[in-house]
């Protein structure tokens, strides 16, 4: 990742974590950054495979 | 009794009367006395309780009463297994806190009820997001075949236990890798059953999309006796099957005539250091194995595995994230949170394509019985190790142990994984089969055991 990508995940943690109430030391932030860039890296390999809008998650809720 | 026998030996002795079950329960308990300090295994040793039930068990036997299969057999399980009266660990600081259990995991009561002897809990890495074995709070469980090596995780102590003489059978659990990967680096036999096969009911979850229980042993024998008397529903866990039971044991020596068995290449070759491509030789020399295989879109699966795993061990663990962050490995913290981030339109999308994995994966099984892959890239690292060689390339080690593992227990196939020993050091090669056809996987893998090309070696202890 880019250092203006680093950036923006910094921003975007920090925004996030206040969000969902999570309290944040400075010091983490790089690891959780390195954490966030490998999943979202990885995210974006399954989102770009095409799914038909007819698919269904796997898990089956049984009412 | 010397330290090495199986769980079949002993529990074959205890009901001959060539033994009592106190006698394997106090030699079990005095090993673990002596070795515990070197290999950190065990975090609860459960003396008295062991004591106790050897005492039933030789009654019983004493009485003219029908002994179970594995009858005086020492077994042990990861600590985030519910023991009555303990605190359910999960390898973390912040457990100590909870109320102990109110009953036992009922894994462990089947075990017991076919005379089995729970001896303690076993060290495991951090709410089981963990493939290495290491503990900041516990210390790291050392691997027995090289003490300064890891046991690979997060069921490490399940494997340093059992390929360190301790017992010879334990319980793990596997949500991307934790039973196979520990096997590989200690040399062990290990089960992933399919999932929803044995009930997850009072174990501390970690992803419940992908969470498996299952046992750790020495012989493939072991494996069958510990699954058949683990299987059956259990109304505690909505996952868990309402099949009837399937017993592996009376087929596990029907032999390989009829399996097809092929070997999964591209991505689970590329990678693959030269212990694990030698270990898949091997084994698919001995199996007859020449037709190589792609498995569709595996590298796809692992990344939405691991999409799903961060995002589930994330939201499962927010609220003490909230109140207790400081308490936490700092490695499984920094991963927790970022998977709180992940956004969810990211997850939907990676439980569609399980889905559709899942049906082209299905698909290869009506036409092959069986696939062979490695378990790991590598033989057990050093302890401390942070980064590994992968594709030329010098990666994070944590996070890429498990990419032969992840593709499968995605979709939760049954595999076992079987030990080839070779020198130094032991690594796994997976047999992976259909949903619910455990009983062809435990074939092969006895088949291999017969043939001396999978052999969990006793260490230099």
């Amino acid at each position: 990742m880019s250092e203006i990508d680093n950036q923006a995940l910094e921003v975007y943690i920090r925004t996030a974590a206040t969000a969902l109430g999570i309290p944040l030391e400075e010091a983490w932030i790089p690891s959780i950054r390195t954490n966030l860039a490998i999943s979202l890296r990885l995210a974006a390999t399954v989102a770009e495979f095409e799914l038909p809008d007819e698919s269904e998650p796997a898990p089956v809720f049984e009412a | 009794m010397e330290t090495w026998p199986t769980a079949a030996e002993i529990a074959d002795a205890v009901a001959q009367g060539r033994t009592s079950a106190t006698a394997v329960t106090d030699a079990a308990l005095s090993r673990i006395e002596q070795q515990n300090g070197v290999l950190n295994a065990f975090t609860a040793v459960t003396a008295a309780r062991a004591r106790a039930k050897a005492r039933e068990v030789d009654a019983a036997r004493a009485a003219g009463k029908p002994l179970g299969p594995l009858a005086g057999v020492p077994f042990a399980v990861k600590n985030l297994f519910d023991v009555a009266g303990t605190s359910t660990l999960a390898g973390s600081k912040i457990n100590r806190e909870r109320e102990p259990a109110s009953a036992d995991s009922p894994l462990i009561t089947r075990l017991e009820s076919a005379g089995a002897i729970l001896v303690g809990a076993l060290n495991m890495g951090e709410y089981a997001y963990d493939f290495t074995g290491e503990n900041v709070h516990d210390g790291p469980s050392r691997n027995p075949h090289d003490t300064g090596r890891m046991t690979g995780g997060s069921s490490g102590g399940s494997g340093g236990a059992v390929a360190g003489g301790l017992v010879p059978l334990s319980l793990g659990s596997d949500t991307n890798g934790s039973i196979r990967v520990p096997s590989s680096f200690c040399g062990l036999f290990g089960l992933k059953p399919t999932y929803g096969r044995l009930t997850r009911a009072r174990t501390f979850p970690f992803v419940a999309s992908l969470d498996h229980l299952g046992p750790l042993a020495r012989s493939t024998r072991d494996l069958a006796l510990a699954y058949d008397a683990m299987q059956g529903p259990d109304a505690e866990d909505p996952v868990c099957t309402t099949r009837a039971s399937e017993s592996a044991l009376p087929t596990l020596g029907s032999g390989i005539g009829g399996l097809r068995v092929v070997v999964a290449g591209g991505y689970f070759e590329r990678g693959a250091g030269a212990e694990a491509l030698s270990a898949l030789a091997t084994v698919a020399k001995a199996l007859g194995a020449e037709q190589r295989i792609e498995i569709p879109e595996a590298a796809r699966a692992r990344a939405a595995a691991f999409i799903i795993t961060t995002t589930e061990g994330g939201a499962l663990h927010m609220d003490r994230l909230r109140t207790n962050a400081d308490d936490f490995d700092p490695a499984t913290r920094d991963r927790l949170i970022s998977g709180l981030m992940i956004p969810a339109s990211l997850v939907v999308k990676a439980q569609k394509f399980r889905r559709l994995y899942r049906e082209q994966v299905l698909k290869l099984f009506e036409h092959h019985d069986a696939i062979l892959a490695p378990a790991t890239p590598m033989v057990a690292p050093r302890l401390g190790q942070q980064t590994m060689m992968l594709e030329g390339a010098e990666v994070p080690l944590r996070a890429n142990i498990g990419i032969y593992t992840q593709p499968i227990s995605f979709i939760g196939l049954p595999v076992v994984c079987v030990p080839v020993p070779l020198q130094p050091l032991p690594i796994g090669v997976q047999i992976i089969a259909a949903p619910w056809r455990e009983d062809v996987a435990l074939r092969i893998a006895h088949y291999l055991e017969t043939a001396h090309v999978a052999k969990a070696t006793r260490p230099p202890l």
